[in-house]
């Protein structure tokens, strides 16, 4: 009984986007201010139907209610309550439920927090926002509904959640991931909004701006999470491999950089407005995409879903209307979008515009190179080949070393223009000291000379001491250092914050891919090995029981020159529903470097094959990601975002209502 | 009229410079990293050159997994009911390699014998590689498993 109220709730759900999707966006269209004011109370009704949903499923799943057919699939009566719980994002059907309900929250944080918004406007964003609800309802309730019912012959157990998914890491990556994907929807929505209403000014970046930069912050946590997890769980000892359904959120990660960055140029100089408007449209589109390339199973990969056809085909139609409609908007509305300031050849502009240049090409090769194999088996006949990592290292590293270069000359420079005289007193000595410390520090510390190494230490460097130089520019007249950095704009110390979180990340991921060392052997009980300078003694393992699984503990005493530093203890688990093995990796975390142990097999004779490796620096990838988040959010809780929504609402309450599709209330 | 001509040819440089650059290094980047997939009857058939890098997709045959007791050294036979590829193998295994089961594994063949650099088994047991049907499919020895799979049950 209790499932068929979720699938009415998610029919009602269904019913109440469409009518979000239309009353509103036809009220702002003819001025309509009952149809207008439904917007909001029809958001709320969404989100309380989806909630429903969601609530619904979990409760089969927490209940043992295995005649739900998505239940017995990923649930066992002796998994653990957190993991039951957490099943419903562990396959496809629930987890689309989850990402639509991620949507209705984005909905109803949009309907709370846009008070000092003009109300037909927020009519039009949740209005496009509703439509995208009507979209994936409609998917879930056609071709992949969470609440069918295996009736009347019930299994009697499930068949488990798939044992790689039983961590911590699947707990909190999907849910921060879906959410900073589902995010890019909200920023979609302002953009088709100003499009409808023809309102493409600097108010409409101002207001676009905080969403934008909330859903890149947790976008950038998700794919950081995504990679620990990989890290730990996988235990191959990489934390980016290229898989083809890691690279949709790299996209769409690359594009809305891009898009924050081209928003803060509308916003301020009032430039560059077709293109934030199609990047807006080219995130969104992206993140269809990647919907589509996890779930129609075209691709080869480690976790695609498996898969269904229609499922596939109903979200690549879904894709078309949505491009299609988009452009097609965005081409009528063309001459709407003039830019109302120029800018000289030298200018904070023009390095913006460099950066998203690489952005985009960046995201459309890894796009070219996910999509290649699709393309090539549809050209060839049917002949299988695979786009491998090195194909993704040769285009992203050099691209984003450019980037990089463009990054600190775009941050010191002014808008409009700046004398190339000036950028050179000032970053001369900036660019001296890393290329020299980047040819030092590396050599200093390792004592060997790597061509690698020095590049990426001076590229950190240039953005590290960039940043320096910048805040001494900026705090140079303020009578004391404190005095000076407290007047820095809120929004200015979140760039440099995310900034300073970008070079961390390359040295991070630049040094542990070059420094790197793993060892693959066999060893028997009383046996060590010996690798950098530490050495890790065998000493056995023993037998444990899990609460689902019984599992081989190992024990590894680890020194480092002969010192004691700890005892590691990597397991070999075998779950007991669906007696699938799994590796527990054995890792020492640490700011420097990572020891990290992974159990192969055991053979006959007692002995067991292990891969043990020293990764450098490698959590530096993960807080790098952490402080380049905070620097978003930190630019977000800027009060000049609520402060000029103030002034925008007294302009639009003297301006006289617009009538349909006429650039009203056009704040200068 | 005329600063805005060049802001215009400014950026129709920058797009075009970098439009340039990306495709060049695309192409070159692809035309270097390409696996192309092997069945195991094509790499019978003497297909693949030497030193060619390649993926080869079967099954596992059952009791064909010999370890050594010395070190990490694995061989085993990968096959499509039609043809067997012995497959070498120095290093750890996937948890879900079993016999019987799909495997992909990538490498390249030196007289005959396939040395493999990496060993991929699926995620999900339900769940069948692409690349393992195809060659399935191609020697028409399909597996039962299919069947689930062409069920729908998703997981």
């Amino acid at each position: 009984m209790v499932p068929e109220l979720g699938q009415f709730a998610l029919i009602l759900s269904f019913c109440l986007c469409v009518l979000l999707g239309t009353l509103p966006l036809i009220g702002a269209g003819t001025g309509n201010q009952l149809w207008i004011s439904l917007a909001r109370p029809l958001t709320a009704g969404v989100f309380v139907f989806l909630s429903l949903c969601l609530l619904i499923l979990a409760y089969s799943f927490v209940t043992d209610d295995f005649s739900v057919q998505f239940v017995a699939q990923h649930s066992n009566s002796l998994l653990p309550i957190q993991y039951k719980i957490t099943a419903v994002w562990g396959g496809h059907e629930g987890s689309f439920l989850f990402w639509t309900w991620m949507l209705a929250l984005w909905m109803l944080a949009v309907s709370l927090f846009s008070k000092a918004m003009p109300d037909d406007f927020v009519a039009r964003v949740l209005g496009i926002m509703g439509l995208i609800g009507a979209g994936y309802t409609l998917f879930m309730i056609a071709t992949s509904n969470p609440f069918d019912r295996v009736l009347p012959l019930s299994p009697a157990d499930g068949a488990d959640l798939n044992s790689a998914l039983q961590d911590i890491g699947f707990i909190i990556h999907p849910p921060s991931l879906y959410m900073g994907y589902v995010g890019f929807s909200v920023v979609f929505a302002f953009a088709i909004a100003a499009l409808l209403s023809g309102r493409l000014d600097s108010a409409w970046a101002r207001w676009s701006r905080p969403w934008a930069n909330a859903a890149w912050a947790i976008l950038t946590i998700g794919i950081a999470l995504g990679s620990w997890w990989a890290y730990y769980e996988l235990g191959w000892g990489g934390w980016w491999a290229w898989d083809p359904v890691e690279n949709p959120p790299m996209i769409n990660w690359l594009l809305g950089t891009a898009l924050i960055h081209s928003l803060a140029v509308t916003e301020k100089r009032g430039v560059f407005k077709s293109w934030t408007v199609l990047l807006a449209i080219m995130a969104f589109a992206a993140s269809l995409l990647g919907t589509f390339i996890t779930r129609s199973g075209l691709l080869t990969s480690v976790h695609a879903f498996a898969s269904d056809p229609t499922r596939g085909v109903y979200i690549l139609g879904f894709l078309g209307l949505v491009i299609g409609g988009s452009l097609l908007l965005f081409a009528l509305r063309a001459p709407l979008m003039k830019s109302e300031f120029g800018f000289a050849s030298v200018s904070r502009e023009v390095f913006l515009l460099a950066n998203n240049i690489i952005l985009v090409v960046a995201s459309a090769a890894i796009l070219l190179g996910t999509l290649y194999p699709m393309v090539y088996q549809a050209i060839s006949g049917g002949e299988l080949i695979s786009v491998g990592p090195p194909y993704f290292n040769t285009i992203f590293v050099p691209l984003m070393s450019l980037l990089v270069v463009f990054l600190v000359l775009g941050a010191i420079s002014r808008w409009k223009k700046t004398s190339v005289a000036y950028l050179k007193q000032q970053l001369l000595i900036v660019a001296v000291a890393s290329v020299v410390l980047g040819l030092i520090l590396p050599l200093a510390l390792t004592l060997e000379f790597n061509v690698g190494a020095s590049i990426a230490t001076a590229l950190g460097l240039w953005i590290v001491l960039g940043i320096v130089q910048d805040i001494r520019l900026k705090i140079a007249n303020k009578p004391s250092v404190l005095a000076g950095l407290r007047s820095l704009a809120v929004a200015y110390v979140g760039m440099q914050i995310a900034h300073f979180g970008f070079a961390v990340i390359l040295l991070g991921a630049a040094l542990t891919s070059i420094y790197s060392i793993e060892k693959s052997v066999l060893l028997s009980p009383g046996q060590g090995v010996d690798l950098g300078h530490y050495h890790f003694q065998f000493d056995g393992t023993e037998h444990l029981s899990g609460p689902n699984y019984e599992a081989e503990r190992a024990t590894f005493q680890v020194l480092r020159d002969g010192e004691f530093v700890r005892e590691l203890h990597p397991e070999k688990r075998v779950y007991t529903a669906s007696l699938s093995p799994s590796t527990e990796m054995a890792i020492d975390a640490g700011f420097t470097r990572d020891l990290f142990i992974t159990l192969g097999e055991e053979r006959e004779s007692g002995a067991w094959s292990m891969s043990i490796y020293i990764k450098p620096l490698v959590r530096w990838v993960w807080l790098g990601s952490i402080i380049m988040a905070l620097g978003a959010i930190v630019a977000v809780l800027d009060k000049r975002y609520r402060r000029l929504k103030v002034k925008t609402l007294a302009q639009e309450a003297s301006a006289p209502e617009a009538g349909a599709g006429v650039p009203g209330g056009q704040t200068a | 009229m005329k600063p805005h001509r060049r802001k215009k040819l400014t950026i129709i440089a920058f797009i075009a410079t970098g439009l340039s650059v990306a495709i060049g290094l695309s192409l070159y980047a692809l035309s270097n990293s390409i696996d192309l997939f092997f069945t195991p009857t094509q790499v019978a058939a003497g297909e693949v050159m030497n030193g060619q890098r390649v993926r080869v997709g079967g099954m596992v045959k059952e009791g064909s997994v010999v370890r050594s007791e010395e070190s990490l050294h694995v061989e085993f036979v990968a096959t499509d009911y039609a043809h067997d590829v012995l497959i070498r193998y120095d290093g750890i295994l996937p948890d879900l390699f079993r016999e019987g089961q799909g495997v992909v594994v990538e490498g390249m063949v030196a007289n005959g014998v396939f040395e493999a650099s990496r060993v991929l088994a699926k995620h999900d047991e339900n769940y069948m590689s692409v690349e393992v049907k195809a060659a399935l499919d191609a020697s028409g020895h399909s597996m039962p498993v299919q069947e689930t799979e062409g069920a729908g049950n998703g997981s």
